[in-house]
């Protein structure tokens, strides 16, 4: 303590002190100019990024998604409609515990273990950041406002009104118009640029069927809205916005009740019916049976109602009227003696000896007639088509050979895709030599001349191509692309003709007179169908072996399974003498083209022909 | 008798300033610091309104706060400074036991404990700590020649190392570097020589690393890290800061207008009310608002330094200088964290960020130096 007693000398302390104080003044006024020049900085130097920032914190740019088009059959029956629901979405980004905000949902509202299970297999795709992704839908107004009292407790979640497809005549045309699903991350990783603007605020594309073929007149133009929202993303006002336009309504030639009467007609059996109008190409029917209820895809199907029809033995999903391959069987006769006629192989008074089967030059192998006692010694062409004798068309195809047959069928469709405006369409097997060594690496044998001749052995048709090939009979070569929509937008969609068949009228008559025979001879393998009718037909009858039935063995429908027996088929047209539609019938395994499959096409015939209604709204 | 050699420098004929005085000296105040002290305060409730969602309660809560702060400064500028001088050992005893009681039987929240809760009050005694240490180091080097020689240096290395130690202990970083910051700074102004004030210096820089490495928290390291690069982390850790500077940087000269900034009261900014106040203020009233509130802090600063000049003795010297460059070091901290120059500490901006507790601390500061100002003046000779 010796320095305490000490005299302190003020004076100098003071102005230690002083020194010191000026020191720390020096540095504070240097500091607080650093704090300006960063203010400065930021302020003015680097104001307009700061702005922009701010801007895009608060500024959001909303899509609102279009109106889908809507579709309506021939009628202006609304067979696609959008309905507003209300649709409960969560942000995921905005959730800070997601576990928690389903439990308080689960309280709110009902949410079964598949909407659950739907919603985690869509967080896990692929989705635009800040997307809402959707958990519930058809909300009800009770549902609407609980959730709207507990909106405190619920950050990111979302509920707002949503336009979902809905199909009226889900199961009739599950096939035809197909139906839209949710975007999914494959199809997301491949959009373009300008496709992930386009479907901004669109959750649904179009999946199958004519959903799909005509997304892009159905989608429309996608509006803006530049709104203000706060740090949670909560819209405050809307700033300016843009329209959308919706997207173009279509107006199909499918008939409503005509694709109900062919469904019907069916009987339940496994098979596919298309009615196509003779003068333009239009389908106006095109049934694939059984079907399944589209709208299930709609908002996303759920595993097990999704495996449920992925593994029916039925195979509801599958579309037969397009993507089915049968062998055509008897149906392609008509078309072989047309080309017979064409290329004068024979005339319509040639005749052919049927002793029930047939047998090439120097081979020992039988060919069997369906009737086990042949249809007569004096078969001519109107005979061999209305009684369907095998035998002549054996004859007539291995005199014929395959270069004539493949290029005359050619044109009538077969082998090719018919190009309706459906998507996923098979094109079926019409033989050539061409593709027989390309598909099977082996030669043409005379043998196969004889398989061509009656739609067996390599060939396949699709029930659609099938329609195309009578409607072109019908209309004496006119061959038009199928097509199911009449107009896109108001705009009507003109009638496509894909080539006419140039062949003398004096064999046309003999042809369609021949297949009038069918239905309305003493012994057309069809007159039952012809039986009371007010109008007269002309079709033929096709009965297509499944399985090969082996050398010297005989068909025995009672030893085969079900699966395993003849597929029924009929293809014709109506009226004779004025043909308006052309419809082809397959019926799996129903064993007869004329106790099954024709039968069908009569009714067909009948409500479009006959049906009051329809006659009323043809122009 | 007193304050004759003070007068006699200012102009014979202006008796309404030596009235003026005289009223000053009667009722302890510091006209000058009073009325930069209402404009800050005033104008701090302004901003207020706005971050706080315009809401009346919280102006009239923190208005409350600033009736007991003014009054709480009115009442320690009327205490003697010899008193206090006295009083410092015991005020730093008092702190230290109510920081060791912290660790042994404190509250608190996120991991830190900071609180003493006394029948529902609680109560920071880090906070006590900002005032009782300069008193206490400034009692203690007032007392001894200065400069001070190595042993006293040392001895007050050792008087501000243990609290600090203490508040480092909660882990509280911010007040403990604010803490220790009052306790050098009464060394500093005692002249500490320039020789120990470079090696410390050097000594600093060199323990940068071992301190990162073994003393900060994770919480602080990525703090630090966040401000090197805030973009690191858009919407953790560099969420605060992005959302500060755009704040700051939309707002311009002018400002976007009372009420009208965007990145607050659409809830893009957070602690827009208490520790991030300015970017509120910067976004509303511009570079301009800045500027006068800078302006002011500078005044206030700078009359703060006056008052030392002035001060009767050692210990007012320091323990008023201290208090002043300690106000400063919160004001610069405090900005210089909102606009992304240091890295984000707990440090509210003096005066205008909600919260009672600063600013009762701040103003009973106020009161001292308003003590150390009107002090009776002895005529040394």
């Amino acid at each position: 303590m010796s320095e305490a007693r000490q005299f302190k000398d003020h004076h100098r302390e003071a102005r230690l002190f002083f020194g010191r104080a000026l020191f720390a003044a020096v540095i504070i006024v240097v500091l607080t100019g650093v704090l300006v020049v960063r203010f400065y900085s930021l302020q003015v130097t680097h104001h307009d990024d700061y702005v922009t920032q701010s801007d895009r914190n608060r500024v959001h740019v909303l899509p609102i998604p279009p109106t889908r088009g809507l579709i309506y059959d021939r009628n202006g029956e609304l067979l696609a409609e959008n309905r507003a629901s209300y649709t409960l979405s969560i942000v995921h980004e905005r959730v800070d515990d997601l576990g928690r905000t389903l439990s308080v949902l689960g309280e709110l509202v009902e949410v079964s273990p598949t909407d659950i299970e739907k919603f985690n297999d869509q967080l896990r795709q692929r989705r635009r950041p800040f997307d809402a992704v959707p958990l519930r839908y058809n909300l009800t107004e009770e549902e609407i406002a609980r959730l709207a009292v507990n909106e405190y407790r619920l950050d990111g979640v979302e509920v707002h009104a949503q336009l979902v497809r809905h199909y009226t005549h889900a199961e009739l045309f599950a096939h035809t118009i197909g139906y839209v699903g949710r975007i999914n991350e494959r199809e997301l990783t491949s959009f373009s640029e300008e496709q992930h603007q386009r479907y901004a605020g669109t959750h649904s594309i179009g999946k199958n069927g004519l959903e799909r073929s005509y997304e892009d007149e159905l989608l429309g133009t996608v509006g803006y809205q530049n709104v203000e929202t706060n740090a949670r993303g909560r819209v405050l006002r809307v700033l300016e916005s843009s329209d959308p336009k919706p997207g173009k309504d279509l107006v199909l030639h499918l008939d409503t009740q005509l694709q109900q009467k062919a469904f019907e007609a069916l009987e339940g059996h496994r098979g596919a019916v298309v009615a196509v109008d003779v003068k333009t190409g239009g389908v106006l029917a095109a049934v694939s049976a059984p079907s399944f209820d589209a709208n299930l895809f709609v908002t996303g199907i759920s595993f097990k109602d999704y495996r449920e029809l992925n593994q029916s033995r039925d195979l509801p999903l599958f579309n037969r009227f397009l993507q089915g391959q049968y062998p055509p069987g008897s149906t392609v006769k008509p078309v072989i003696a047309m080309a017979g006629l064409h290329y004068d192989i024979v005339t319509p008074s040639d005749t052919v000896y049927d002793p029930g089967f047939y047998r090439l030059p120097n081979s020992s192998r039988l060919y069997r007639d369906w009737k086990r006692r042949g249809h007569g010694t004096k078969v001519d062409l109107k005979q061999a088509i209305a009684e369907s004798c095998d035998t002549y068309f054996y004859d007539l195809g291995h005199n014929m050979g395959i270069d004539k047959m493949h290029a005359f069928g050619y044109q009538f469709g077969m082998g090719e895709k018919t190009g309706v405006d459906v998507p996923n369409e098979r094109r079926g097997i019409w033989p050539s030599r061409d593709w027989k060594r390309g598909a099977r690496g082996v030669a043409w044998y005379p043998g196969d001349n004889l398989n061509v001749a009656i739609g067996q052995g390599d060939v396949l048709a699709t029930p659609m191509q099938l329609g195309v090939m009578v409607s072109t009979l019908a209309s004496r070569g006119a061959h038009y692309r199928p097509h199911m929509v009449a107009s896109v937008g108001g705009e009507t969609v003109e009638p496509e003709l894909i080539n006419q068949v140039q062949v003398d009228d004096a064999h046309w008559d003999a042809i369609l007179e021949a297949m009038e025979e069918v239905i309305h001879g003493t012994r057309g393998t069809a007159r039952r169908i012809g039986q009371g009718a007010e109008y007269h037909m002309a079709g033929k009858t096709g009965t297509a072996q499944v399985v090969a039935i082996a050398q010297g063995e005989e068909y025995d429908s009672e030893a085969l399974s079900e699966r395993n027996r003849d597929h029924a088929l009929f293809v014709g047209f109506a009226p004779y003498d004025d043909p308006q539609i052309a419809v082809a019938v397959l019926v799996e395994n129903a064993e007869s083209g004329s106790g099954a499959a024709a039968p069908v096409a009569r009714k067909v015939f009948d409500a479009w022909l006959l049906d009051a209604d329809n006659q009323a709204e043809e122009p | 008798m007193p304050h004759q050699d003070f007068l006699r420098r200012l102009p014979e004929s202006d008796r309404a300033l030596r009235k003026r005085d005289r009223l000053q000296q009667r009722l302890h105040v510091d006209f000058w610091l009073l009325l930069l002290l209402l404009i800050i305060t005033g104008g701090g409730l302004v901003v207020l309104f706005s971050a706080g969602d315009q809401s009346m309660a919280t102006i009239k809560r923190q208005g409350i706060y600033f009736v007991l702060a003014y009054i709480a400064m009115f009442m320690v500028a009327q205490v003697p400074v010899h008193f206090m001088r006295r009083l410092a050992p015991w005020a730093y005893v008092a702190g230290v036991g109510l920081l060791v009681a912290v660790i042994l039987v404190g509250v608190g929240a996120k991991g830190a404990q900071r609180w003493l809760s006394l029948g529902g009050f609680r109560f920071q005694p880090s906070e006590f700590m900002k005032l009782a240490m300069p008193i206490a180091i400034a009692a203690y080097l007032g007392q001894r020649h200065l400069p001070p020689v190595f042993k006293h240096v040392f001895f007050t290395l050792v008087l501000v190392a243990i609290p600090v130690v203490l508040i480092v202990k909660q882990p509280d970083l911010g007040t403990s570097i604010l803490v220790a910051a009052s306790g050098l700074m009464v060394l500093f102004f005692a002249g500490l020589s320039w020789r120990y004030i470079f090696a410390a210096v050097a000594a600093m820089l060199a323990s940068l690393w071992p301190l990162w490495q073994f003393v900060l928290h994770d919480y602080q390291k990525k703090r630090v890290l966040t401000l090197l690069n805030p973009e690191a982390d858009r919407l953790g850790a560099g969420w605060n800061i992005i959302q500060s500077k755009t704040a700051i940087g939309s707002g311009g000269v002018p400002g976007k207008g009372w009420l009208q900034g965007t990145q607050s009261h659409l809830d893009f900014l957070p602690e827009g009310h208490t520790d991030f106040i300015i970017a509120v203020l910067a976004e509303e009233f511009g570079l301009m608002g800045v500027l006068i509130l800078l302006g002011l802090y500078l005044l206030i600063v700078l009359r703060g330094l006056t008052i030392a000049i002035r001060a009767q003795d050692s210990f007012g010297r320091l323990l008023a200088a201290s208090i002043t460059l300690t106000f400063f070091v919160y004001v610069f901290v405090n900005i210089g964290m909102v606009s992304g120059l240091l890295p984000v500490v707990g440090v509210p901006l003096p005066l205008v960020s909600q919260g009672g507790t600063s600013i009762v601390t701040l103003m009973t500061g106020f009161g001292i130096l308003m003590a150390i100002a009107t002090e009776r003046r002895k005529v040394i000779r």
